[in-house]
Order: structure tokens, then C-alpha cells, then sequence
């Protein structure tokens, strides 16, 4: 399996990143090293292993319904890269 | 002229979110009230600060099995949460914790009436997710505010088979899921308060053709008659574009209420690659045989069983049963009025006229009017004992809905008690009769209509609260004197 550009392009684009061409080739090379790397577990015979989602064999960790204090709103809008009435203010996306 | 469903066949999806009213939000401690001020209810785990981490509140999950099991589906016991992402201002994480393959519930069902016939609407699947912020559009659209309070709210996305073939079946199936949610009573499921919102797939195809025409996906309908509307619309442009030999374009469209059309939306040819991936931050939710009991144990009596049972019990027609179990404020209504009454019938037709038309008239919801069932049981017992009569007891209700006073004290207060008493009765319509000598010789003259007259005339002058039997009996009584 590898990566092409198309697809370094198409993730991009999902991702709104305005990528240069060269910087589209670097990426593509770097993310096909990354499977490169990953595919050295092919090497195991995993016929006999389940498929899972996930790494720790722990299920069920939830918490009560219960409403805790929230942060209060001047914390809440530290990183906020513009405001206006306590709400966070960003350029509109069109739909 | 042939219409379009003579023509084609209409194959509707419904995709409903239900907000769950769970005190905090599904993955953090914060507050889920509706109408704080902005951002007042955020924390670091809900605006996605780095770092954080989320922890899945257990009412959520009981929330979305009672309503699974509500609905007939069946229950993955082993369930997981996945990332669905995409980049839009309302969403502080650039993705939304939902469910892609092992959803909470699926394969299940429910049954709706439409023009008397019974029809079984098969349910995909019903999943958990958080919902995301609310955008508002400023600058002339050049800048949006943002406010995360929603961020976080639990909703359940719950997706239809293409079973629905009208507009009027698509609003049936959500009226029922309502009630459902309702009588389960995991959600306020307000439409005008976006607890329950609905997304629609509509295509057309030639009847007797098997695949599916290209379809549209329709958005923004916010209430019962838009989702209605919105499809009324569709399906004649759908239509329209067939039959001039043109292809539907699949797309998303946006019901506009007030121009009553649909408009597309700009398309978004990748919008749909959300690339879902299982989220490492939660583990696995497995549901064990007696938690699944628990929950089904607090299922109360649904819609449906209630309807079944007025019918079958109480000897309702089945169109009042339909009507009073369409909500569980309605229903719970009609059952409290059964405190005070044996007369189910009575009560019903009270429920279903007078009420209803009262709401309808000055746009009201069960919550708001003053009344209570148990006060109208008690009117209708005052009919029944003879206290008032039921002309009467209309101007009763009316003031019992605007006022909340109990009926005995309406009737007192105004006056209203009826007059039984033959001796007083007499003495008024001999009166009438001597004051209408035309009246007296008209039914000598077999003109039976007179007694009527004579009736209104009594009625009249003891402002409506002459027993109307008796001052009919007494009238022919003089008459053939
Ligand atoms: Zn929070």
C-alpha cells in the first residue's frame, strides 16, 4: 500500500490546508516512509489474533450524571482569537 | 390532470437527532440547561483544549438503550465510540465523538397509522453522539459567534429503513417516534427548541421499479407541517424534473418555510469522506445482560399498548385512542379525568373537542393551558349528577382552561347550578306558552317544530340553566292541556 499525491491532496482539502507543490511531494514521501514502517507488521501471522479497537482490555468506565461547575467565561475565552459578547468570534465558512 | 403519485412512487428516510435530558453533558461535567448565556457551559474537554480527557456519562448510554429497546431494536452488546471528522467552527474538536460500526441499537421498528391502515417502518440503527455548538452569522455573513454550550449535549441519531412512501406517512413516523421518546421520557423532544430535529432522504422512481431513483437530502424543517411541506415540495420539483426527461441531481437542499420551496445548497462533493476512525480516548462499552434487563424494566407502557388498551378496556374507537395517545401529556390527561368519571367516551369527547380546539384556537401546548384531568373528571361528574347541564358545562370548561378554578367553584361563583325544580320550571313555561299564542296554534296545527321554539324561548330566559329534559316535558305537558 502506498500514498499518492491525489490522495496527500484530498486529505488536505479536508483538512482546509493550502499546501505548496513541493510541499505536497515532501508529505507524500514522509507519509509513505510511515507506512513503509508500519507494514513490518505484516511480517506476523495474526490468522488466530481477534481484531480490536483497542490496546488496554478495560470496558465500561463511566462517570454519574452529575453537572460539575463549568470553567468561568473569561477563562474560557483566553484563547479565543477574537470575541464579541462572550461568544467567539471567527471568520464565517460558507456552506 | 394525473398527479405524481399516480405516476411515481415516492421512497422516503428519515434521520432524526432526539437531545437527551441528561443533567451534564455526555463527555464532561458541564451543565446541558437550555438558554444560558454563551459559553457559560464549556470546560476544557468540551471546547477540545489538548490534553483532555473525555469520560462517558452512564445516563447517556441508559438513555439511548431505553430508547433502542422503545423502538425494537436490538442491542450490541459490545459497543464502541468512533471520530467522525470534519472541520467547521461549530465543532471545537474538528471532530464529533458519534458511533460508526457498533452503534448502541439496530434492526428494529415501529408501526404507524396513516388513513386508517397499519404500517410497520423498519429502524436502521439508533446511535450515540454529542451534538455540536451554535453558529451566528454576522458582519453581513463575513464573521460567525460561536457558542459551545451545545457542544457535548448527548443526542441519539436514530436512521429509518426507505419504508415511507408519502409526506403524510414521513409525519405519522416522526409523531410516533415523538410519542415514543415521550412516554420513555429520555427527551423534552420540542422541535421549536431543536430537541428533535429531522433530516429527510426523498427520491421518486417509476412504479414497479425496483432501485432507488437518485435522491435529495432535505434539511432545515423545524417543525411537524415543515418536515410535511418540505416533502409535499420535493416530491412535485422531483417530479416536475422526471418528467421533462431530466435526471434528479443528488444533492442537499434546504426547506425555506417562508418562500414554502426547497432550495439547494451548495454542494460539497467531499463533505461526506469523515474518514471515522475508533476514538482512543474511550474504551469499549460492554452491555451485559442484567444492565439490558434494568433498562428494560423502566420502560413504561408505550403508545401503542395504551392505545390497545383504551380500545379494548375503556371501548374507545380506535381514531380517539389515536388521538389521545399521540402525546403522554394528552393521554396522562384523559386518565386522570378517569379519577373522577366511568364515562370514557364523555371524557374523550371533551379531550378531543373542546380542548383541542381551545389549544388549536389560540396556539397553545398541553403544558400551558390551567386545568388539570382530574378538574375535567369532576365536571363531567356535575353533568352526570345533574348539577349543571352540558350547555353549561362548556361555559364551565372554557373558564376552567383560562382560569384553573376548580369546576364547583366556576359553577357556584357564576350561578351556574342547574334548575330541576319542577315547580319553578312550571311556572316559567306557562308563562312562555301564554305569552306565544301563535306557538299554541301552530302545534295544534301539528306543527311539532313549535315545541322547539317554546324550548328556546324557557332556555332563554333562565339563561341556559333550565334542565333541558324536563322543560321539554313540561312544555308538551301544557300544550296538550
Ligand atoms: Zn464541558
Amino acid at each position: 500500500m502506498s500514498i499518492s499525491i491525489h490522495d496527500v491532496e484530498h486529505v488536505a482539502k479536508l483538512a482546509r490546508l493550502d499546501l505548496t507543490d513541493a510541499e505536497k511531494e515532501t508529505f507524500t514521501e514522509q507519509l509513505n516512509a510511515i507506512l513503509r514502517y508500519a507494514e513490518q507488521l505484516n511480517a506476523l501471522d495474526t490468522e488466530n489474533v481477534e481484531p480490536t479497537t483497542h490496546v488496554i482490555p478495560v470496558a465500561n468506565v463511566m462517570r454519574d450524571d452529575e453537572a460539575r461547575p463549568s470553567l468561568p467565561i473569561d477563562r474560557v475565552m483566553l484563547n479565543a482569537p477574537d470575541e464579541e459578547d462572550g461568544q467567539f468570534k471567527v471568520p464565517a465558512v460558507l456552506e | 390532470m394525473t398527479t405524481t403519485s399516480q405516476r411515481y412512487e415516492t421512497v422516503i428516510g428519515l434521520e432524526v437527532h432526539v437531545e437527551l435530558h441528561t443533567k451534564s453533558k455526555i463527555f464532561c461535567g458541564c451543565a446541558t440547561s437550555f438558554g444560558a448565556p454563551p459559553n457559560t457551559n464549556t470546560c476544557p474537554i468540551c471546547l477540545g483544549h489538548p490534553g483532555v480527557l473525555p469520560v462517558l456519562n452512564r445516563q447517556a448510554v441508559e438513555y439511548a438503550m431505553k430508547a433502542a429497546m422503545a423502538l425494537n431494536c436490538t442491542i450490541n452488546t459490545e459497543t464502541k465510540f468512533d471520530r467522525k471528522n470534519y472541520f467547521y467552527p461549530d465543532s471545537p474538536k474538528a471532530y464529533q465523538i458519534s458511533q460508526y460500526d457498533k452503534p448502541i441499537g439496530e434492526h428494529g421498528w415501529i408501526e404507524i397509522e396513516v388513513n386508517g391502515e397499519t404500517k410497520r417502518i423498519g429502524i436502521t440503527r439508533l446511535h450515540l453522539e454529542e451534538d455540536a455548538g451554535k453558529l451566528t452569522h454576522v458582519d453581513g455573513g463575513y464573521a460567525s459567534l460561536v457558542d459551545f454550550n451545545r457542544v457535548g449535549t448527548p443526542l441519539i441519531e436514530i436512521v429509518s429503513e426507505p419504508d415511507l412512501r408519502s409526506p403524510e406517512e414521513a409525519r405519522a413516523y416522526l409523531e410516533k417516534l415523538r410519542a415514543i421518546m415521550q412516554y420513555c421520557d429520555v427527551s423534552d423532544v420540542k422541535m421549536e427548541e431543536g430537541s428533535l430535529r429531522c433530516d429527510a432522504n426523498i427520491s421518486l422512481r417509476p412504479f414497479g421499479q425496483q432501485e432507488f431513483g437518485t435522491k435529495a437530502e432535505l434539511k432545515n424543517m423545524n417543525s411537524f407541517r415543515g418536515v410535511q411541506k418540505g416533502l409535499e415540495y420535493e416530491e412535485i420539483r422531483q417530479a416536475d424534473v422526471l418528467d421533462s426527461g431530466e435526471k434528479v441531481v443528488q444533492e442537499t437542499r434546504r426547506w425555506d418555510d417562508a418562500q414554502g420551496r426547497t432550495l439547494s445548497m451548495r454542494s460539497k462533493e467531499e463533505a461526506h469522506d469523515y474518514r471515522y476512525f475508533p476514538d482512543p480516548d474511550l474504551v469499549r462499552v460492554q452491555i451485559e445482560e442484567d444492565w439490558m434487563n434494568r433498562v428494560r424494566a423502566s420502560i413504561p407502557e408505550l403508545p401503542d399498548a395504551r392505545k390497545a388498551r383504551y380500545v379494548s378496556v375503556l371501548g374507545l374507537p380506535s381514531y380517539d385512542a389515536e388521538v389521545l395517545t399521540s402525546s403522554k401529556e394528552l393521554a396522562d390527561f384523559f386518565e386522570d379525568s378517569l379519577q373522577h368519571t366511568s364515562d370514557a367516551k364523555a371524557v374523550s369527547n371533551w379531550i378531543m373537542g373542546d380542548l383541542l380546539r381551545y389549544l388549536n384556537e389560540n396556539n397553545l401546548e398541553m403544558s400551558a393551558i390551567q386545568t388539570t384531568g382530574q378538574a375535567l373528571g369532576e365536571m363531567i361528574s356535575l353533568i352526570e349528577k345533574g348539577t349543571i347541564s352540558g350547555k353549561i358545562a362548556k361555559t364551565v370548561f372554557k373558564e376552567m382552561l383560562e382560569t384553573g378554578k376548580a369546576p364547583a367553584q366556576i359553577v357556584e361563583e357564576k350561578g351556574l347550578v342547574q334548575i330541576s325544580d319542577e315547580g319553578a320550571i312550571r311556572g316559567i313555561v306557562e308563562q312562555i306558552v301564554a305569552n306565544n299564542p301563535q306557538s299554541v296554534e301552530d302545534y295544534r296545527a301539528g306543527k311539532e317544530k313549535a315545541v322547539g321554539f317554546l324550548v328556546g324561548q324557557v332556555m332563554k330566559e333562565t339563561k341556559g340553566k333550565a334542565n333541558p329534559g324536563l322543560v321539554n316535558k313540561l312544555i308538551v305537558e301544557t300544550l296538550n292541556r
